[in-house]
């Protein structure tokens, strides 16, 4: 596929994307307006996202990935902190500016035929960003539509055009739900989950999909997934998120020859292990669940589950980001 | 809206609903043609009664009930001066006019009633009129004589004198055999003869008469105790109550609908005024505040239906359609929607009601009779439009004249049987249309 003459990268250096201080709560109320506390389901969130690079956000789930993909979106609003896209923040952009945000920014969900709405064809669903995007021409709608389809190798666009999402099957609906993401020609994608909902045998060629679509035009992709065994190929990067927290950050093959933090080191050890020699094996898997996150525990989130604790230390005070390894983050208060 | 053709296109397949689409389709055309020949005015004008219906029968049967009885009941005989053979004898100052009205009675009742209509063109000195009546037997009664004003209605029926004279109701004696004994009189068939002699006494002056034997069988409908055909009320019913059934149901749906979406679409505040408000509105009484309505303010159709709107506005609907709708405000196509920006407005119109809209159309269609029933009802209670003839109204008068303690059946069951088969129609087409759009009532 050849590479499309528009670019987006950005010659001056700098984040395409970046969140500072991201806090997400959910606040909970009894009869309706008694606060009886609030679930910090993105607690504390710092990173940067170049432009054209791919990154993964690893973690359980519950974790607070989707809460943050959501903030990110700006379907959540953020409690504190703020989002900060092509150097401006999301919290000051007028309407107007913000739907030209959600235009640069592609989502992709988990659940494809749920992103999907049943009563609309596939000619209708590609040409209700455009409309709502104000393309009045409904040729340009449809020449736009039939190229998002090529894109996602859903050819010949005619034979596809007029079907109703329940007429494919998940892997075509996942890119039907992609050529949307594409269609508003976004500097970045948002990849929910993408492939947790289908069928293994299509897992592969969504996220290669995925891959050759952002390194061909330059996207920056954003990858939430719960399975560290598939992020290796297809993410630059990986942040690793427990309790709503970045745990861990670092380049991909470093981080997961290299893990520092005990929960990621955890984590990577529960991955399937296709050596038949070691089925039999007993793993070491971090005891009890992931902490609630409506009363997270003191310190370092992880400290009740860790084997690594130091006491008075990890439980009393929260870990800073410590840099154990060129390029490769962690907080963790046992690379202090 | 793929799956509203799908189901369409699988209608076929309910008998139930193809007889539904005829009765409504019938109905409709029905309605059509009443409002291209008896047009909205006219029918206002006949409904209103008096003059127009003079020559009609006060209470008469549908002529088809005859039919089935196997008897032969009178209908109406008009007979006019007009076709009269008038003999004229003119003398100095005036004119003498012999005008035999003539026509044949073969059956087997008594007319209703017997008016003579006389019209003289005097300017100032009215003519003078005797009345003389032949029977096929030869007899000649004289029914006396009269000076007629220039409109003059010569109430035959109710010449006491001639009651006494004959010992019977005029109507009743002029059409019987002289009586022997206490036995129940019988018709005598054949030609009778109202022979109409006049005297004018001016040179110009005409007199011209009008002869009604009233039946006692008139149209397919009957007539009612204002002589007015029933068939006119029985006719514009249909595009009334139509009319009635439908707005209110459009009405009523597309507000509710559209409220209850907004109301989970925003959630909040908003749905919370909108839940309290429907919860005060689902226990007030409908069918009072509508009556007090009628009496206090307007029984005018239109009020009535936008009072009726407006009280089902807030309706259990509301609560129905935001069970259907709160889940699909979480599912992810309507956050994918968001995330591209789509606004509130389509998100709510385009997103949220398209999905339940085939849940929905089969509710709206047997809605449509529900309205139609509350608007006889509102007739029956005597708080129906003033001036529309509609079959509550009907109904109404036929209770408000005994219509059953008198035996005329017809009068109170052929508005009932129109409201039932409108009824039966659209509940036809509306329970086939929910087996079709909820498959999951569908039998195996």
């Amino acid at each position: 596929m050849s590479a499309p003459a528009r670019d987006i990268r950005r010659s001056a250096a700098g984040p395409v994307l970046s969140a500072r201080d991201l806090h997400t709560w959910f606040e909970l109320r009894q009869w309706g307006f008694l606060r009886v506390g609030s679930v910090r389901a993105v607690d504390g969130v710092n990173f940067e996202l170049q432009a054209g690079e791919a990154v993964a956000f690893v973690g359980e789930s519950g974790c607070g990935k989707s809460s943050l993909a959501r903030t990110l979106l700006g379907l959540h609003q953020p409690t504190r902190g703020e989002v900060i896209f092509e150097g401006r923040s999301l919290g000051t952009l007028d309407a107007r500016e913000r739907k030209t945000y959600l235009a640069r920014v592609g989502f992709v969900q988990q659940d494809p035929y749920g992103a999907l709405p049943p009563f609309m064809d596939v000619r209708r669903i590609l040409h209700e960003p455009l409309i709502v995007h104000g393309v009045r021409n409904r040729a340009e709608r449809e020449k736009r539509a039939r190229e998002a389809l090529e894109e996602v190798r859903l050819s010949p666009p005619d034979d596809f055009l007029s079907k109703f999402p329940h007429m494919l099957s998940g892997g075509q609906q996942q890119r039907v739900v992609i050529a949307r993401a594409l269609i508003l020609r976004p500097a970045m994608i948002i990849a929910d989950e993408p492939v947790s909902m289908l069928d293994a045998s299509v897992r592969v060629e969504i996220l290669q999909l995925l891959r050759s679509i952002q390194t061909n035009h330059g996207l920056t992709l954003a990858f939430i997934t719960h399975d560290l065994s598939t992020v290796r190929h297809f993410a630059e990067r990986i942040f690793v998120m427990y309790a709503g927290r970045i745990v861990e950050q670092a380049p991909v093959n470093e981080l997961l020859n290299h893990p520092q933090h005990p929960y990621t080191q955890a984590l990577l050890g529960a991955i399937s292990d296709p050596d038949p020699d070691n089925a039999l094996q007993m793993r070491e898997v971090p005891p009890g669940e992931p902490p609630s996150l409506l009363k997270p525990p003191a310190g370092c989130r992880f400290h009740p589950r860790c084997n690594r604790m130091i006491p008075g230390t990890c439980d009393q005070e929260d870990p800073p980001e410590f840099e154990p390894r060129n390029g490769h983050h962690t907080a963790c208060w046992l690379y202090r | 809206m793929r799956p509203l053709l799908d189901g369409l296109r699988r209608m076929g397949r309910y008998p139930s609903a193809l007889v539904g689409l005829a009765i409504i389709f019938a109905l409709v055309g029905t309605a059509v043609f009443t409002v291209v020949t008896i047009p909205y005015g006219q029918a206002l004008e006949l409904w209103r009664g008096g003059d127009v219906w003079r020559m009609h029968p006060v209470n008469a049967r549908p002529a088809w009930v005859d039919r089935i009885a196997g008897s032969n009941l009178p209908r109406t005989i008009v007979v006019s001066s007009d076709d009269a053979v008038i003999e004229e004898e003119p003398f100095v100052g005036g004119n003498r006019l012999r005008i035999p009205l003539e026509f044949d009675f073969d059956y087997d009742g008594f007319p209703s009633e017997l008016n003579l209509f006389l019209t003289s063109s005097h300017t100032e000195r009215e003519p003078f009129v005797r009345l003389t009546w032949e029977t096929p037997d030869g007899r000649e009664l004289n029914l006396g004589g009269r000076r007629p004003a220039r409109e003059e209605r010569v109430s035959i029926s109710q010449d006491w004198e001639l009651e006494r004279r004959l010992g019977r109701v005029p109507h009743v004696g002029l059409f019987a055999a002289e009586p022997e004994g206490d036995g129940p009189p019988e018709v005598i068939g054949g030609r009778y003869r109202l022979v109409v002699d006049a005297i004018t006494f001016e040179a110009d002056a005409r007199v011209d008469a009008d002869l009604v034997v009233y039946g006692r069988v008139h149209g397919l409908a009957g007539t009612d105790h204002q002589r007015r055909d029933l068939m006119v009320a029985l006719l514009w019913g249909i595009p009334v109550a139509l009319a009635f059934g439908l707005l209110a149901a459009v009405g009523t749906t597309v507000t509710t609908l559209v409220i209850a979406a907004a109301g989970v679409w925003y959630g909040g505040w908003v749905d919370a005024v909108i839940q309290r408000l429907t919860e005060v509105n689902i226990i007030l009484p409908m069918l009072p505040i509508l009556v007090m309505v009628g009496t206090l303010y307007s029984t005018s159709i239109w009020v009535m239906l936008g009072v009726v709107i407006a009280l089902g506005i807030f309706s259990a609907g509301i609560k129905m359609y935001r069970a259907m709708l709160l889940p699909i405000r979480e599912s992810p196509y309507i956050e994918a929607a968001k995330a591209y920006g789509a606004g509130n407005a389509r998100i709510i119109l385009r997103y949220m009601i398209p999905r339940i809209l085939p849940v929905l159309i089969p509710t709206f269609v047997t809605l449509i009779p529900t309205f139609v029933f509350l608007e006889a009802s509102l007739a029956l209670l005597g708080l129906g439009d003033p001036v529309l003839p509609t079959w509550g109204k009907v109904m109404n008068d036929a209770q408000t004249q005994s219509a059953l303690y008198h035996g005329f059946y017809y009068w109170v069951l052929s508005p009932a049987a129109l409201l039932m088969l409108t009824g039966l129609g659209f509940a036809m087409l509306g329970f086939a249309l929910d087996r079709i759009f909820n498959p999951r009532l569908r039998t195996m």
